[in-house]
């Protein structure tokens, strides 16, 4: 059987043969005036003028579904086009929540393997064009045997935070202590979709969309595009311009139905693929500094925390409810916003929580800058646990 | 009238076929091509306990448009006195009777219709016992 972590070629190039040179991104939220190309041509010539380099090689698009949100499929060869790029290389990459997690690790290998020397790793979602956004993220979900039943996507984050809260007494203020925390993080991040704060009291009583989770327990519907630009950390030493270093890439799969896990309060996936990452990078879990995860639900970053190795198995929510995990905390989490605040063009997710990292490592995070960043991670995840990518960036 | 999509589940759907590993004995419902605990490609059909356990739930309040009509609704993870688990609607009770634990049974239910022609599905829903 293929393990990816024992290969020596593979603990090589995640040793730190890579380096993120540049980045950029559109801001979050209803962009009713820019198209789904637009948006990513906007992050990309961001990201490319940020690097200073003259040209790519080649580019990665994370999307989730241009198809069903806006009935445009081939979207590598679009954005190509649009981007004036063409006749570069460019593929879509798609895993659901987790496609900009997969783009940039699809880049990633591209330059570890020397196969290229800069290349772009973008994400772009257009999700308020008027699709039926619920029906369009349950394909990320079992088709047959659980979208078919009526299931949703708040749906099946409620029937997780039930059962950790049935199993592990977490409580339903704790839930909504990560949204008021991603909102007071999200109110300083000049990009994000919500600059408005939001009290204990807001989200306690907002409109319930699947028990126990309410509407402001979920991360909201938006248009998005982030960009990246990779190259080797040789030639990046040569462009003279701020630069982080991947430490570790890792991704596993899960099964796509959530019932068809053993656990109901665990992301296997997650644990994983951080395992991977941390073998890796030869690094602890307490070595990181920040990290950017997938609260698509305030139930998800309490479980992802915990898998990741953050905190005990069952102590998310007490962790986040004595603010551990606050800007000043003692790791803090989506210092961005996250996808609660920040918002969540799904494409752009995984891409976004790369630059996020960027700007604290390189110190340009502003207001939310956090004292001694030196190791962030980005925890990607695509529909109910079935695909996670992690990725560890470090400080130079 | 039913199509090409909706016929190929109706093993399952209608009268819970599972396919159980001849190796190790795992039940995979819906049946699969190859056991995903031990890798064998051997099972024989077996029909699924009706009744079971609630392992988890949650009650829409916002349903996708196809289900917009039928909100508050009940979908839960259940657990099969065999083991097996799937995902079913919770129907005919008070949304707020519905706890871990509660002992339920499967029932023939319809659940939704398909495409712009209205297709009547059917399948499984569960009741409290």
């Amino acid at each position: 059987m293929l393990n990816e972590m024992n290969s020596p070629k593979a603990n090589r190039l995640a040793g730190g043969d890579v380096a993120v040179i540049g980045v950029g991104m559109t801001k979050f939220g209803e962009l009713w005036n820019k198209s789904l190309r637009d948006i990513f041509v906007e992050a990309a010539m961001k990201a490319i003028e940020n690097s200073g380099v003259d040209h790519i090689d080649s580019m990665y698009v994370g999307t989730m579904s241009g198809g069903l949100f806006v009935g445009q499929e081939h979207v590598g060869a679009v954005m190509a086009d649009y981007l004036g790029s063409v006749p570069i290389p460019a593929t879509r990459v798609e895993s659901a929540c987790a496609s900009g997690g997969a783009a940039f690790r699809s880049a990633f290998f591209e330059v570890a393997s020397g196969y290229s020397e800069i290349v772009l790793a973008g994400g772009v979602e257009k999700m308020t064009d008027g699709a039926d956004v619920t029906d369009a993220l349950a394909t990320a979900a079992d088709q047959e045997y659980e979208v078919y039943h009526g299931i949703t996507f708040p749906g099946l984050y409620a029937m997780m935070a039930r059962a950790h809260m049935h199993q592990y007494k977490t409580t339903r203020e704790q839930l909504a202590h990560v949204a008021v925390k991603n909102h007071k993080n999200g109110s300083l991040n000049p990009n994000a979709q919500f600059r408005s704060q939001a009290t204990l009291e807001q989200v306690m009583n907002s409109t319930m969309v699947a028990d126990p989770l309410r509407l402001l327990d979920c991360s909201p519907v938006s248009d998005g595009g982030a960009a990246v630009i990779l190259c080797s950390l040789e030639y990046a030493k040569k462009l003279k311009r701020p630069f982080v270093k991947v430490k570790a890439s890792a991704q596993a799969s899960g099964t796509i139905a959530l019932h068809s896990r053993e656990s109901l309060t665990s992301l296997d996936c997650v644990s994983v693929a951080a395992k991977k990452a941390f073998k890796q990078s030869n690094i602890k879990p307490y070595d990181i500094n920040f990290a950017e995860v997938h609260d698509c639900f305030t139930i998800a970053e309490i479980i992802v925390t915990e898998d990741l190795g953050f905190f005990e198995k069952g102590k998310g929510g007490i962790s986040v409810e004595q603010g551990l995990t606050s800007l000043n905390g003692k790791i803090p989490i989506n210092t961005s916003g996250g996808l609660k605040a920040k918002g969540h063009p799904v494409g752009a997710t995984g891409i976004a929580q790369i630059i996020e990292c960027y700007e604290q490592l390189t110190g340009n995070a502003g207001e939310r800058q956090i004292k001694n960043a030196k190791l962030g991670l980005a925890q990607n995840m695509g529909g109910s646990g079935a695909s996670c990518t992690i990725h560890i960036l470090e400080a130079i | 009238m039913i199509s090409p999509k909706y016929h190929r589940e109706i093993p399952q759907r209608y009268r819970l076929e599972a396919g159980k590993c001849k190796q190790c004995g795992t039940i995979s419902f819906p049946p699969r091509l190859i056991c995903p605990k031990c890798k064998s490609k051997n099972f024989e059909t077996v029909q699924l306990s009706r009744e079971g356990k609630i392992l988890t739930f949650t009650i829409i309040r916002v349903g996708p448009d196809k289900f917009s009509k039928e909100t508050p609704y009940v979908v839960a993870i259940i657990e099969l006195n065999d083991g097996a688990r799937l995902t079913a609607q919770v129907t005919d009770c008070d949304v707020n009777k519905v706890e871990i634990g509660t002992k339920v049974k499967l029932v023939f239910r319809k659940i939704q219709d398909e495409g712009k022609w209205g297709l009547h599905c059917y399948g499984y829903k569960a009741i409290l016992i």
